[in-house]
């Protein structure tokens, strides 16, 4: 036997194993949906927890930097500000100083104890409301880093405070905090794994669920690891497509 | 918030068009402006100079309430705008407003950064408000750039379009600080002539500037100020020729 026919007979075998083991893991009983179904709920999860993030996000953001700015009101409007502010204050160093699993099975085992729900629904509640709290610092930074001129310039032509903000502040913020919104989208993606806790079939659950019936780790776990940086890939891509864009449409 | 009607009949021929009265402003201790009282009529073009410091910015800044004043009153058009329960938003679509950075808003067109607050705040249809907008452009020469973005400006241009936009509120004053002293010098020559087109007008202006042969040119009354302090006021004959303080002397001497 020369060494060539030895290693022939090694990849023959390679690939005799590699095709069984895929067969196992992906093919059988429709292993695959598993994976499928699994991203499908990861996706939904990401999306609108982002969602709510920025909503959320945002809010407490423009709460605080009114705070901050706040010149001349009525001492009412000022009382009603400094009570948000402080709802706002607690609800930054609370989320941002617990981890998200730990919230998510707040959320689900005590928040939402007594009532039969969508677990979907409870992951969604509990990433939306933790990414809002990184949302937040991120668009408040955003909102400080534009210029007291930009706003000076809405007031003296008559916008009040709001209309500054939305027509004047809140656009520009919006560009400027875009890749960092990208990024917090990417981050949550990954950060949704841990849902298995709640027993949501997410991507990562459904490869585990896959190693558990066929005990072959390796292959399930692969899949759902290039799943996820696929997801990445795409979606940086996406972000600086965006972005590029965005950019163009002031040249 | 309701607005505070005039108490007695204003009229815009007789009565000052604003009236400061012993204005006065502090930045925690600082005391930027000490009294400063001044009567400006309509039709007037009001330059303001002084030394670096002394307050003139404040004093402007004071008039739209862009800064509170901390003490004394503005009168605008008869209604104390220094009233804490005046919606001064009203008010300030009347006083349009140019800033040494110009301060276009990015993120809009040129002809967007005219039309956004007529159509918002005066409820102008937005053909009306565009067609208006068009009319300026055309008269400072500026028609081509209507869909431009600032960035895309040179800085002659973008306070030219600082200036019309805020003419697009057809405002009864307009407030000028120092809107020369960040652009290029070939470009002042521009800025200036869109003034004095305005003052030709007789647009009632306020003016903080250095440009002493400009003030000398177009002023109907020139103040000086240091120290938070109207020390002097007067024709631009009375201002260059017979100053009548020490500490005008020697601004003069210094600047000319
Ligand atoms: N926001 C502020 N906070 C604290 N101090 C201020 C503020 N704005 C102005 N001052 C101070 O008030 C004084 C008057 O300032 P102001 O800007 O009105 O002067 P100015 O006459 O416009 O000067 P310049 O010719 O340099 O523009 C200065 O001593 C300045 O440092
Ligand atoms: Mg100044």
């Amino acid at each position: 036997m020369n060494i060539f026919s030895v290693m022939g007979e090694d990849i023959s075998n390679f690939f005799q194993q590699f095709g069984n083991d895929f067969y196992l893991n992906f093919v059988k009983n429709a292993r695959w949906k598993y994976l499928v179904n699994g991203l499908g709920v990861t996706l939904k999860v990401t999306l609108f927890a982002v969602l709510i993030g920025i909503a959320l996000g945002f809010l407490v953001a423009i709460i605080r930097s009114t705070h901050d700015k706040a010149g001349t009101m009525s001492s009412l409007l000022k009382f009603v500000l400094n009570v948000l502010n402080f709802i706002c204050n607690v609800y930054l160093t609370v989320i941002r100083g617990t981890p998200v699993l730990v919230q998510l099975l707040i959320i689900y085992f005590v928040i939402f104890a007594s009532v039969r729900i969508d677990k979907s629904f409870v992951a969604i509640v509990a990433f939306g409301v933790n990414s809002g709290a990184y949302v937040a610092e991120i668009v408040r930074g955003g909102i400080m880093s534009i210029d007291q001129g930009q706003f000076e310039a809405g007031r003296s032509l008559g916008f009040n405070f709001a209309q500054t903000m939305w027509y004047i502040i809140i656009p520009q913020t919006f560009k400027n905090v875009l890749p960092a919104l990208g990024n917090e989208f990417i981050v949550l993606l990954k950060e949704t794994s841990v849902a298995g806790y709640i027993a949501l079939e997410d991507l990562t659950k459904g490869g585990d669920i896959i190693r558990s019936q066929t005990f072959s780790a390796l292959m399930p776990l692969l899949a759902v690891a290039a799943i996820y940086l696929l997801m990445v890939v795409i979606l940086s891509r996406l972000q600086k497509l965006l972005e590029r864009r965005l950019r163009s449409s002031e040249k | 918030m309701k607005n505070k009607e005039p108490l007695k009949s204003f009229n815009p021929d007789t009565d000052p068009l604003i009236s400061v009265k012993n204005l006065q402003k502090n930045f925690k201790g600082l005391h930027a402006l000490n009294g400063v009282s001044l009567d400006i009529y309509k039709g007037d073009v009001i330059f303001v100079v002084g030394p670096s410091g002394s307050g003139k910015s404040t004093f402007l800044r004071c008039l739209n309430r862009l800064e509170e004043p901390s003490g004394g009153e503005v009168y605008f058009e008869g209604v104390e705008i220094t009233d804490r329960n005046v919606d001064i938003n009203k008010h300030r679509q009347k006083m349009g407003m140019v800033f040494q950075q110009f301060n276009l808003f990015p993120h809009m067109t040129v002809l967007k950064n005219m039309t956004q607050a007529p159509v918002k705040l005066q409820h102008i249809p937005k053909a009306d408000a565009e067609a208006e907008a068009m009319k300026l452009l055309e008269r400072v020469g500026l028609a081509d750039r209507a869909n431009s973005y600032p960035n895309q400006l040179s800085g002659g241009q973008k306070q030219r379009i600082a200036i019309v936009r805020a003419l697009c509120m057809k405002p009864d004053v307009m407030l000028f600080d120092e809107p020369t002293s960040a652009l290029d010098p070939e470009m002042v020559g521009e800025v200036l002539q869109v003034m004095r087109g305005l003052a030709e007008e007789k647009m009632t202006m306020v003016v903080v500037t250095h440009e002493m042969a400009f003030a000398r040119e177009v002023a109907s009354k020139i103040v000086f100020m240091a120290e938070g302090q109207i020390l002097e006021s007067g024709t631009p004959d009375e201002f260059f020729n017979h100053p009548k303080t020490d500490r005008l002397k020697q601004f003069l001497d210094k600047i000319l």
